[in-house]
């Protein structure tokens, strides 16, 4: 059931409204889980992952044994004209949570998000990798509180989880909102931004169903990936572009290399020479490569995941 | 006048990005001030005003009026790759180079210019950034300062020697740990942030007003010398205000065209009216804001078209 979580006068006759999809399964008063897609108008992926959710969960109405608030787009303007930010006021809803009732346009509209999600048993929040890097799935958390949430992010089928502190898990996001008011959320990115990957995605969206089966709010087919890879920050290797040019990559996202392998070389379009040559650290998993080829000095080339096959 | 490339940075395709610095004084003396220009590509008064100072303080030189021992660096700006592109952040990237504090030179791109940068700047005594703000609006120009601790306490004594109308002391928040102003302060720079009334474009009557500020505030604290006032407009009264003082005016109920009918620096009083936003399609009043308190305007939204829940005007209330 489409319900409005928020709504915003515009200049001209329009309204900005936020929706959700408010799926009640057999028991109205059984687990809730919240899944949030679309915080950046120029990540698209999540656009897939609440479709293919609430298809999956229309399909089988009597497997839900509980309630599942999908939110696939909580900047529809950002969104509507592939911007990342919020348009006009170029703000990053991300980092405006628990957000302001008596605050700007997005503090009032992340206040009313957040407490609409607060009080669920779990929330996803889906971000897609921006345009430059593509990723494998993972499951981002704070190393500092990852106990409790390793075991859920498990659930999700990611290929990776990656307990860090950094800026994507932490104060003022959604996630780290939430967490703080004690509903256990996790951060999911993959894919490269504008594009749809449905077979990661497909997984994923079973990793969700899988979710709720723990929360014995889910009676349906559940398919589970093997255990994904534990990453602590210590353990990736990052590869900066230390020239400017253009990024050829000698190897495939997801591929297995060795040290002193060439991950791929920066080269001089004008002078037809190869600028700068990148080999491998260490033996580990490119989880994340470089899509945008255009780099400077400091651009993320490649992220390995420091381990033995 | 010494002028040198504080930071450079070859990038694709054009010529490498080199962050210009301007320095006076005694090249082996006291650092006693860093004057940092834009940060963000649309940050046009901001380079300006740093322009004039080293424009002015160039004459100063050569008439002998930097004080003995004592150093004065000026950068205009940290991000001519964005200013001569129009765009707000690092491109491609689009990351803020003023969120990108403290830097790290092995990091992205904008880390390791931000580490460069503060590199540099941390060992000035006093520091002064020409800022903008994320809301298309004038402003009083005033200055602020990140409420940290002990040596904040001092700032907010020194940056009466402004002489602009209002100190603002904020407490910062995790946000804005990654800003030059915040980190320069932890290192324990005095750090001033210099608010002009515009930002992409250049209005020379507040630009006057801050140059002026800059320089008074150099003569007081003995950085400039041998001379009873540089400055072309008296100082202000000064009044200290926290973040929080300030009263906003929403757009509670409402979004069309703003008309306001009162300017930037206005007193206003209680229950005053200070604008309208009319309906859309034929013009009528939709919800009209009136004053809380007795005060200045501080800020006033610039755009013809709001929405709802915009600030629209900020009061400064009489003490």
């Amino acid at each position: 059931m489409k319900q409005t979580v928020f709504t915003a006068m515009l200049p001209i006759g329009e309204s900005l409204v936020v929706q959700k999809n408010h799926i009640c399964g057999t028991r109205r008063n059984g687990p809730r889980i919240a899944v949030v897609a679309g915080m950046y108008g120029d990540e698209l992926e999540g656009q897939f992952v609440t479709f293919e959710l609430a298809r999956r969960l229309n399909e089988c109405p009597g497997d839900l044994r509980g309630v599942v608030d999908i939110y696939p787009a909580l900047n529809p303007l950002g969104l509507s004209s592939h911007e990342h930010g919020v348009p006009q006021f170029d703000i990053d809803l991300e980092r405006t949570f628990p957000g302001n009732p008596d605050g700007s346009l997005t503090e009032v509209l992340a206040d009313a998000v957040f407490n609409d999600i607060l009080g669920a048993h779990a929330c996803v929040v889906l971000h897609s990798s921006d345009a430059r890097v593509r990723e494998l799935t993972q499951v981002r958390i704070d190393e500092q509180d990852d106990a409790g949430l390793i075991s859920l992010a498990s659930l999700l089928n990611p290929q990776i989880i990656w307990a860090r502190s950094a800026q994507s898990v932490s104060q003022p996001t959604l996630a780290y909102a939430l967490n703080a008011r004690g509903c256990p959320t996790v951060v999911v990115e993959m894919g490269s931004g504008a594009h749809i990957n449905k077979n990661s995605e497909v997984w994923l969206v079973e990793g969700i169903l899988r979710l709720l089966e723990k929360l014995h709010a889910w009676t349906g087919s559940t398919i589970a990936l093997p255990y994904p890879r534990v990453v602590r920050g210590g353990n990736v290797a990052v590869l900066m572009a230390s020239d400017p040019g253009l990024f050829l990559p000698s190897v495939e996202h997801g591929d297995w290399v060795r040290r002193g392998d060439v991950v791929g070389a920066i080269v001089d379009p004008l002078e037809g020479i190869t600028r700068s040559e990148l080999r491998a650290p260490c033996n580990g998993l490119v989880f994340s490569l470089r899509d945008y080829p255009f780099v400077q000095p400091g651009s993320l080339l490649a992220r390995i995941l420091e381990e033995e096959r | 006048m010494r002028s040198g490339i504080v930071y450079q940075m070859e990038v694709p395709h054009r010529e490498p990005v080199r962050i210009r610095g301007f320095e006076f004084g005694d090249e082996r003396g006291a650092r006693a001030c860093a004057i940092v220009g834009s940060m963000r590509g649309n940050e046009v008064q901001q380079t300006f005003i740093c322009a004039r100072l080293v424009a002015l303080l160039a004459n100063l030189e050569h008439e002998g009026m930097i004080s003995a021992g004592k150093s004065i660096l000026v950068i205009p700006s940290v991000n001519p790759f964005s200013m001569n592109v129009q765009q707000r952040f690092w491109p491609v990237e689009r990351t803020d180079i003023n969120r990108s504090f403290p830097g790290d030179e092995r990091g992205g791109t904008t880390e390791r210019i931000a580490a460069a940068m503060l590199r540099v700047a941390q060992t000035y005594a006093h520091g002064i950034q020409l800022c903008s703000f994320n809301q298309q609006g004038d402003f009083l120009p005033h200055v602020r300062i990140s409420h940290q601790g002990p040596i904040s306490e001092r700032s907010v004594v020194l940056a009466r020697d402004f002489g602009l109308p209002y100190v603002v002391t904020r407490v910062p928040s995790l946000f804005d740990e990654s800003t030059l102003n915040y980190v320069w302060q932890q290192n324990g720079t005095h750090a001033f942030s210099l608010y002009s009334r515009a930002t992409d474009r250049i209005d020379r009557g507040s630009a006057q007003t801050v140059t002026d500020a800059v320089l008074r505030f150099l003569v007081a604290r003995d950085i400039l010398s041998g001379m009873a006032n540089v400055a072309t407009v008296p100082a202000a009264t000064t009044s200290l205000l926290r973040e929080e003082d300030l009263v906003d005016l929403r757009t509670r109920r409402s979004a069309g065209y703003l008309i306001t009918t009162v300017r930037v620096g206005d007193r206003v009083r209680k229950g005053q009216k200070l604008a309208q936003v009319l309906d859309a399609f034929d013009t009528h009043p939709l919800e009209t804001l009136q004053s809380p308190v007795d005060g200045r305007v501080f800020f006033m939204r610039t755009d013809s078209l709001v929405q709802q829940h915009m600030v629209v005007l900020r009061i400064a209330p009489d003490a």
